[in-house]
């Protein structure tokens, strides 16, 4: 392929990635480095890199939409971006240690579990116990916006989900994606932040998180302009117009289908990694 | 109460921010864009394979690195300096937040923003050299 059609390639399936991502709140990385490694005969190392500047572009970009809804919360965001950043790090200097096929199972084995995630529904439970004391202490309780005015709402288990964003953030420096999956999952499921609130709060995180992993990366040369290029502009673009569909459409079938996408990339990246075409 | 206080400022420093994150995300594509375009008219039709990761490949990883070979107009350069200050504007935001909880007295997160400051930092140190 020459220069300019691997640019229009990348950037379309990134284009796509990003779109589908947005739609089905999984976000692009889980689809572009499948796309690059598996279809293009990327090394895994400048996919993850040029995955993980999609990354930071998607969060901000994201953020700075959502922050004028008034749902996201700051101070929630930025204690668990301790173990986020912390973990990023960590995953990153392990990426720049092990083999490409290494990095290929784990990504196999996260691309099956977000297929299975993505079927899931939401909580949309609302819990009323006593509030919990280091949370309190934290200041992490808050407000949101709902029709029939402000919301209150408390939070819960503070060192569990502490813990589970360390893992969000091994996840994210290794894999060169946002892990928004993870995170939700820790602020919704076990410190029973409400969903909306999650949802725009982690991806307030993300761009933080994957920054922390981009030094590492772009010092040991993962970043490849080249790549990160089409990837970031596609994705980027890509998202953003999803997010504006999201509003309307109907997600229920594309999220299966999506799964099921994901499912085979997911199948296809561990037989890749088992018998060694991943290097 | 000073609750409603603080959710009021929480709620302008989320504005701030948020033009903080658009602004830098925008400079930032634009610039790898119209850089990205002069890479490709360029080299358009030149073949480059990346099957295989090189660890030197160019000497873009560095600050020092990608801003020398910026100013002598690299197109390659340009690309990864719109993505070092795509990189910046996260930790600008960190930095932000660390003086917004200042203005607000909330010491305790004006020390867990600069805690994840410090992360960061010593995360990109490996760009410097």
């Amino acid at each position: 392929m020459t220069n300019l059609e691997f640019t229009v390639v990348v950037g379309g399936g990134s284009f796509l990635a990003g779109f589908l991502g947005a739609l089905t709140g999984l976000g692009g990385g889980v689809v572009v480095v499948p796309m690059l490694v598996l279809l293009l005969g990327v090394d895994i190392r400048y996919a993850v890199g040029a995955s993980l500047v999609s990354v930071i572009a998607t969060s901000s970009g994201a953020a700075a939409a959502y922050v004028r809804e008034g749902y996201s919360n700051i101070r929630i965001g930025m204690f668990l971006e301790i173990a986020t950043t912390i973990g990023a790090a960590v995953g990153a200097l392990i990426a720049t240690r092990v083999s490409g096929a290494a990095i290929g199972f784990v990504f196999g084995l996260v691309l099956l579990y977000s297929a299975v995630l993505s079927r899931k529904d939401p909580s949309q439970k609302v819990v009323n116990h006593p509030p919990d004391a280091l949370a309190t202490r934290l200041r992490m309780n808050g407000t949101y916006p709902t029709p029939s005015g402000p919301q209150s709402y408390n939070v819960y288990q503070v060192p569990g989900g502490f813990g589970l964003m360390f893992g969000a953030g091994v996840l994210s420096g290794l894999l060169g994606i946002g892990s928004g999956a993870v995170k939700v999952l820790a602020m919704d499921q076990v410190m029973k932040i409400p969903f909306k609130v999650s949802t725009t709060t982690s991806n307030f995180m993300i761009g933080v998180t994957a920054a922390a992993s981009a030094g590492v990366y772009l010092s040991r040369g993962y970043i490849d302009p080249r790549v990160a290029m089409p990837v970031m502009l596609g994705v980027l673009l890509g998202s953003l117009l999803g997010a504006k569909v999201l509003a309307r459409a109907h997600v229920q079938v594309l999220r299966y289908v999506f799964a099921f996408v994901i499912a085979v990339l997911g199948c296809e990246m561990l037989y890749n990694a088992v018998t060694g075409k991943l290097r | 109460m000073t609750n409603r206080d603080t959710s009021w400022n929480d709620y302008k420093i989320e504005q701030i921010i948020g033009v903080l994150l658009r602004v830098g995300v925008s400079v930032s594509a634009l610039i790898v864009f119209v850089a990205g375009s002069i890479y490709l008219s360029n080299e358009r039709a030149s073949r480059t394979h990346y099957d295989h990761f090189h660890e030197e490949g160019t000497q873009l990883t560095t600050i020092s690195g990608v801003i020398h070979q910026a100013i002598t107009a690299e197109p390659l350069a340009i690309i990864q300096l719109g993505l070092l200050l795509l990189i910046a504007t996260p930790v600008a935001r960190v930095l932000f937040a660390a003086f917004a909880f200042m203005l607000e007295r909330d010491w305790m997160y004006v020390a867990v923003s600069l805690i994840v400051f410090t992360v960061l930092m010593a995360t990109l140190t490996g760009l410097v050299i």
